[in-house]
């Protein structure tokens, strides 16, 4: 089973970017942030009240919130799980 | 929307003048690079702040000597000094809203801002490539740059390599570390070699064609006043464009023509995605490189090993918040009690100054002004300080060490239910205090729409200036009985107070949030920077310049309306009596007259009057014009009121405890026989001052944050017009159903 996006992506697992989509000024930001497409991303934690989701990309801790994630379409990489 | 809609009007407004025009440097970088370690290192002591032309965001600037002293080696030519202007944290110069756009327009000289001579670029050499995204925008423009490549000593064992990296980009790049100082005198030769030499790098990123001849579309609508001549740089310049402008951007000043065909561009790209071939190929080309500019080039490098222990606490479910909610305790107590011994010093200290005044200048107008009017008026300002210094040394505590950014990750789901930014939460919270610091606060916040939306709803919150009101009235008119056997009236009603507050306060921001200061959903993304441990250095050096700043700008005003206050109260002086003393002076006992009826100096006054002209529209709240009086006086600060009623019934100076003034309260009567106040009354005036803006000071600190008298004009509107209704609306129902 490989996640589609990063807000059904298991905890702690890696996966890779594939696109970011959402309205234009995040998607652009978040691209900016260096998650473009083949980039690794893992999510870390989730905050203790159920939202925004902390990622680590590129050695970077950063976070977003889940509605947000869920437009950001991920795959298992070929060594993970 | 509004941020947009203000800027540009006042463009010229603090521009730092220093008279011959020195060269000007801009330091540029990423959020949590160390920028302003970086700056203060090179700056010394002589920091200003000021605006930025046309819009409420500060920059700080200092001239700086170029060379340091005792290195006489290389002559120089005209300038020994340059002016080094801090820009506000970027990851991109592409930009959707005037904050963002403060980046180019700096970098290039655009909308009124001066054209720098070069520009230093901080980078963290731990997060290399995400940072060199912003030294490769800066590069395609062509902006003479230095490269610092700050946080070496946080890379680890195979630091990149600061050759490499000026090898690629073709300007020179100089090792640093801000926190301990290493690399500062190396930066500043490179700054002045940069001054003369204007080193202008060059990358060539590898765009596709289409999109290079979207470029040149864009070229040909570029604004004259755009233009450089300089086919590269004015080509990256309509790569930004084409990036940036969009049909409803908030950008300001943009040219109505190069937006149109930046939209049609856009549509005629069709199934192109241009954002993502501009992001994704310069990522490509920086990705290519990260092996030859670092041995440690692992595409994955795991969290900080200590930062994800620390988070593992303090965002852990359970402990997280126990944590949290401990410091947050802390921030609060500090302001709401330990900031007391300091301020109880100043008023002393005011008190006696004015009693000196008083004996040491003959009697009348101008002793009276000025212990009245000037000493009470700076005392009216210098009380504040003592909050906004702690509230501002916790705030560059929790900032520097990182954990701000966890305080907006753990509120955001609250925090955003009510449409503030989670950031909001330390200045709400310190508005519990005083809404002077907690307004100051809101800096912390990037945008300007998440900025006014708090400041106009942290005045709702109960600050402690209320109490000595609600003490007041709740002890001259509850009994102090229990209910149900156990509860206490008078302290169940304070606590109600509180949570009315609190609840009109996060009703308000809601409505205010989708109404007045709307402003377009943005997604959060926040960065988690690694834990650092905080430098009291930069933090004791952000105390002084906000409360110098508070001092200069909002001080001036709140003396201002101290003395036109004082005047009010004053003036006209009732006729000569013979040995009636001026009732208002400090320090002196006006004997309690037994009769009421008799007019007293302030019943006199033009405040006096006003009271009563005021009357017949504050009647229908349950309100004569000595409380009226009471009201006009409560604006220098709401715990006025108290001894301003007191001097309203001629009972001269009250102490804490005020019983004389409480007595008075409970026996003072209409022409009728039937008394002035009944509980009703007093929940009616509390319901008002919880809500009503009765603070000058507050109104004076809205209006130095935002730059313009129209904020805290609609401030004063809405919470004037929403105390008046809620208190009609208590008096009247609670007569109705027979209180």
């Amino acid at each position: 089973m490989s996640p589609v996006n990063l807000a059904e992506t298991p905890l702690r697992s890696r996966v890779s970017i594939e696109q970011v989509g959402g309205e234009r000024a995040f998607r652009r930001r978040l691209m900016e942030l260096g998650l473009v497409p083949g980039t690794s991303v893992e999510v870390t934690r989730v905050a203790p009240l159920g939202d925004p989701l902390e990622l680590l990309v590129r050695g970077c801790s950063l976070s977003i919130r889940r509605a947000e994630a869920s437009e950001v379409t991920v795959k298992a990489l070929a060594n993970g799980q | 929307m509004t941020a947009a809609a203000e800027s540009g009007t006042a463009s010229s407004a603090s521009a730092p003048s220093a008279a011959p025009e020195l060269p000007l440097v801009l330091l540029f970088g990423n959020p949590n690079v160390g920028k302003t370690t970086l700056f203060n290192r090179l700056s010394g002591q002589n920091a200003r702040v000021g605006n930025y032309p046309g819009i409420t965001v500060e920059r700080r600037v200092a001239t700086v000597k170029l060379r340091a002293r005792g290195d006489d080696a290389e002559p120089r030519g005209s300038a020994d000094r340059f002016d080094l202007c801090d820009v506000p944290g970027a990851y991109s110069l592409t930009a959707r809203s005037a904050e963002e756009q403060i980046a180019i327009s700096c970098a290039l000289g655009l909308n009124g801002n001066p054209r720098p001579r070069a520009a230093v670029v901080v980078v963290d050499a731990g997060q290399l490539i995400r940072n060199l995204y912003l030294v490769l925008q800066l590069v395609e423009l062509e902006v003479p740059l230095v490269i610092a490549l700050n946080m070496i000593d946080e890379a680890g064992e195979n630091p990149p390599s600061a050759e490499a990296i000026s090898k690629l980009f073709g300007v020179p790049c100089v090792a640093t570390n801000g926190r301990a100082g290493e690399g500062t005198e190396e930066l500043r030769r490179a700054i002045a070699q940069a001054i003369e030499t204007a080193p202008r790098g060059r990358v060539d990123v590898d765009y596709p064609t289409a999109l290079e001849d979207d470029v040149t579309r864009v070229l040909g609508a570029l604004p004259e006043d755009w233009r450089s001549g300089d086919e590269r740089r004015d080509r990256a310049l309509a790569l930004w464009a084409l990036a940036s402008i969009d049909e409803d951007d908030e950008l300001s000043d943009i040219d109505p023509e190069l937006r149109r065909v930046c939209v049609q561009v856009r549509a005629d790209a069709g199934e192109r995605d241009i954002d993502f071939e501009v992001i994704a190929k310069r990522y490509a080309f920086l990705d290519e490189k990260a092996p030859s500019l670092s041995k440690n080039a692992d595409p994955h490098p795991p969290k900080p090993k200590t930062s994800e222990q620390v988070d593992r606490v303090l965002l852990h479910p359970l402990f997280g918040f126990v944590v949290f909610i401990g410091l947050m305790l802390v921030v609060f107590q500090s302001l709401f009690a330990w900031a007391n011994p300091a301020i109880t010093l100043i008023e002393q200290l005011v008190t006696w100054l004015q009693s000196l005044a008083q004996a040491t200048l003959p009697a009348g107008f101008v002793a009276d002004l000025v212990s009245q009017g000037i000493i009470g008026g700076v005392g009216n300002v210098i009380v504040f300080l003592p909050q906004i210094l702690l509230l501002f040394l916790f705030i560059g505590l929790l900032e520097d060490s990182g954990y701000m950014a966890r305080v907006a990750y753990l509120m955001d789901r609250i925090m955003k239910s009510l449409g503030l930014h989670g950031r909001a939460f330390v200045p709400m919270l310190s508005g519990f205090a005083c809404a002077v610091p907690a307004i100051m606060a809101t800096r912390t916040m990037e945008r300007q729409r998440d900025r006014l939306l708090t400041m106009m709803v942290v005045p709702l919150m109960t600050c402690s200036a209320r109490l000595p009101v609600y003490s007041l009235i709740i002890a001259a008119l509850y009994p102090p009985t229990d209910v149900f056997g156990w509860i206490p009236v008078q302290g169940l009603l304070l606590v109600a107070m509180y949570l009315f507050s609190t609840t009109i306060t996060l009703l308000a921001a809601a409505v205010l949030g989708r109404t007045a200061i709307r402003g377009r959903r943005i997604p959060l993304i926040l960065e988690l920077p690694p834990y650092r441990m905080p430098r009291f250095g930069s933090t004791l050096r952000m105390m002084w310049e906000r409360s110098t700043v508070f001092l200069r700008e909002a001080g001036t005003v709140i003396l201002v309306c101290t003395v036109l206050l004082w005047g009010l109260l004053s003036f006209p002086k009732p006729p000569e009596t013979g040995s009636s003393p001026p009732a208002q002076t400090a320090g002196e006992v006006a004997p309690a007259s037994g009769a009421v009826a008799e007019k007293t100096a302030i019943e006199h006054s033009y405040g006096g009057r006003l009271g009563k002209f005021i009357e017949p529209g504050i009647a229908p709240l349950g309100f004569d014009w000595k409380i009226g009086v009471g009201m006009i006086g409560a604006f220098a600060a709401r715990e006025v009121f108290v001894s301003t009623m007191a001097i309203v019934y001629g009972l001269g100076e009250v102490d804490d405890e005020a019983v004389p003034l409480r007595e008075q309260i409970r026996a003072e009567t209409k022409a009728d026989g039937r008394p002035v106040y009944t509980p009703l009354v007093g929940l009616s005036l509390m319901v008002f001052f919880a809500l009503a803006c009765q603070c000058m000071s507050t109104l004076a600190v809205v209006r130095r944050e935002t730059k313009s008298w129209r904020w805290p004009a609609f401030m004063f509107a809405y919470m004037t017009t929403l105390a008046y209704v809620a208190s009609l609306a208590v008096f009247q129902i609670g007569s109705l159903l027979g209180f």
